[in-house]
């Protein structure tokens, strides 16, 4: 027969070995998600209670008494939201910028070097250099400093998620605006943010994640405090600390809870997750791929 | 003859590459004009400096003038947008902006702020699409994205996106090369109709189209101009040993 399989030829062979590796790969990480989401959910969800996220630490709610964490899941809304917030009113701007006006030239690469030298930066960097800001203008840890030095961090992982997309961008559409007699910044406006839509719904969430999951940078800006934060200038609890603190102590009870915040914080960027991929559906409607 | 564009010595380079070499023409208004020759010899180069699109390649310098209406175009006070809202340009392959089939005929009028209200952008929108033979096809799904349109319908939304900001002259890069014979047709046969109100003009590697559209005849060989004048005397009888050769199908 003249078409028939032959599974012992080399190409054959090869080909065979290498879709074992992918999907060794493949199940390792999925397995390593898999097992921590396992860990978080088996020692988190015994301990997770109404009362958790309704109420701030009452008297030795560090001991294990009553009390819940909501000073730090509504600190930690805020100051992700705030930070993300922040840093889209300037990451849009730097993006745009970089597409219409800089494009591939030199200085377009001097800016795209630093915003990836800027993302390599560990957030306790950012924590300190924050925190010496601080210092030098005698300001106390707050709320507002947190939202800053979270928009400091997101702000290159903003940026550089948006340019790409943009770069993906085919040039005819560009030049499709150009030829109606657009200028440069009308294309930028309406129609390279009309495309880059769903980019940016990428870029809050991944700048969100990122916001929402650090410990080192608020632990010397925001502070902590069992109180909800009321306002800009008074420091905050924060979801990430409260998992820190709780999983240090040597009471039993108070580490599960830690678990328990670490499931809350989980849920949140899930949630935040989930629903930017919805928006990002109905908005990649009109994009041309 | 009634210019309505005139070349005047027109060089071009890309780089250090000569692509035009002293153009000298004139394209007659309300007419169709087809610039053709072999690949490479400089016609669609020639085309983008009508609407200063050659200057969106980077090191590309230009020297000369090209006339609208007796205006040259690359003078320094020139806004290249309002040169580029009277010069229209039907390119080789659709793209239709990312937004929905209405928009993207609200577009052009809607930068250059031309109506006052919705019901003007509607009847514009309509009366466009209309021209560019499409409104029977999409008036039911104005609102979808103008991506779920196949390739000729998006050429022909592209025609009216182009209409609607009110262009004096239309060019055409090889507006037909990506669709297929039916929608070829159509699109020629909305040119041949609009010829009266519009200057055309039009680059094609195809003889026959070339034939079929053209009034006013622009050969091109080696980034120069062979041969330029009215269609049936080029075709008819070509002065030129090169054009001759070319109409002939030996290259």
């Amino acid at each position: 027969m003249k078409f028939l399989k032959q599974p012992w030829q080399r190409r054959h062979l090869v080909e065979a070995f290498m879709k074992f590796i992918m999907r060794v790969s493949l199940v390792f990480v999925a397995g390593a998600l898999g097992l921590i989401l396992w860990i978080v959910v088996v020692r988190g969800l015994p301990a997770l209670s109404w009362s958790m996220i309704t109420q701030i630490p009452k008297g030795g709610y560090y001991m294990g008494k009553e009390g819940g964490i909501l000073n730090a899941i509504i600190g930690s809304l805020y100051l992700a939201t705030g930070g993300t917030a922040l840093a889209m009113i300037f990451s849009i701007p730097i993006a745009l910028y970089l597409k219409t006006y800089l494009g591939d030239s030199q200085w377009g690469h001097y800016v795209r070097l630093s915003l990836d030298v800027l993302w390599g930066i560990p957030s306790i960097v950012y924590g300190a250099f924050g925190f010496t800001l601080m210092i030098a203008f005698g300001l106390r840890a707050s709320l507002l400093a947190g939202i800053i030095i979270l928009a400091l961090i997101e702000l290159p992982i903003m940026t550089r998620a948006m340019d790409e997309v943009i770069r993906r961008m085919p040039v005819d559409l560009e030049h499709a605006a150009l030829a109606l007699g657009s200028t440069k910044l009308e294309v930028a406006l309406r129609v390279v943010i009309r495309q880059m839509l769903p980019g940016i719904t990428t870029a809050i969430l991944l700048g969100f994640g990122r916001g929402i999951g650090d410990a080192a940078s608020v632990l010397f800006t925001a502070g902590y405090t069992d109180r909800i934060v009321t306002s800009l200038m008074r420091p905050t609890a924060s979801l990430p600390l409260a998992v820190f603190f709780q999983l240090g102590s040597p009471y039993p009870e108070v580490q599960r809870r830690g678990y328990a915040a670490a499931l809350i914080l989980t849920i949140i960027v899930l949630a935040v997750s989930l629903g930017s991929r919805w928006i990002s559906a109905r908005l990649n409607k009109y994009t041309i791929k | 003859m009634d210019a309505h564009i005139q070349v005047k010595n027109l060089v071009a380079y890309y780089g250090k590459q000569q692509a035009l070499k002293n153009i000298n023409i004139e394209i007659p208004k309300n007419q169709i004009t087809v610039i053709m020759g072999p690949s490479g010899c400089g016609k669609t180069t020639l085309l983008k400096t009508f609407n200063r699109f050659f200057e969106l390649t980077e090191n590309t310098t230009l020297t000369g003038e090209v006339l609208v209406d007796g205006q040259n175009i690359y003078d320094k006070d020139v806004d290249v947008t309002e040169v580029r809202k009277v010069v229209g340009l039907l390119a080789q392959r659709p793209s239709p902006l990312p937004m929905s089939i209405y928009e993207n005929v609200v577009y052009g009028m809607n930068i250059h702020r031309m109506k006052k209200d919705r019901r003007e952008y509607k009847e514009a929108v309509k009366h466009y699409l209309e021209i560019a033979g499409l409104w029977e096809e999409v008036q039911k799904r104005l609102h979808d994205p103008a991506t779920s349109l196949s390739i000729g319908q998006q050429q022909r939304l592209c025609l009216a996106r182009g209409l609607a900001v009110e262009p004096e002259i239309i060019l055409g890069d090889e507006p037909t090369s990506a669709l297929d014979p039916i929608s070829s047709q159509n699109i020629e046969s909305r040119l041949i109709e609009l010829k009266q109100q519009y200057t055309t003009v039009i680059v094609t590697h195809t003889l026959r189209q070339a034939k079929r559209l053209a009034d006013y005849v622009i050969y091109m060989y080696m980034g120069e101009v062979v041969e330029s004048g009215p269609a049936k005397e080029v075709f008819n009888n070509p002065q030129h040993k090169r054009t001759k050769q070319y109409l002939e199908g030996l290259f």
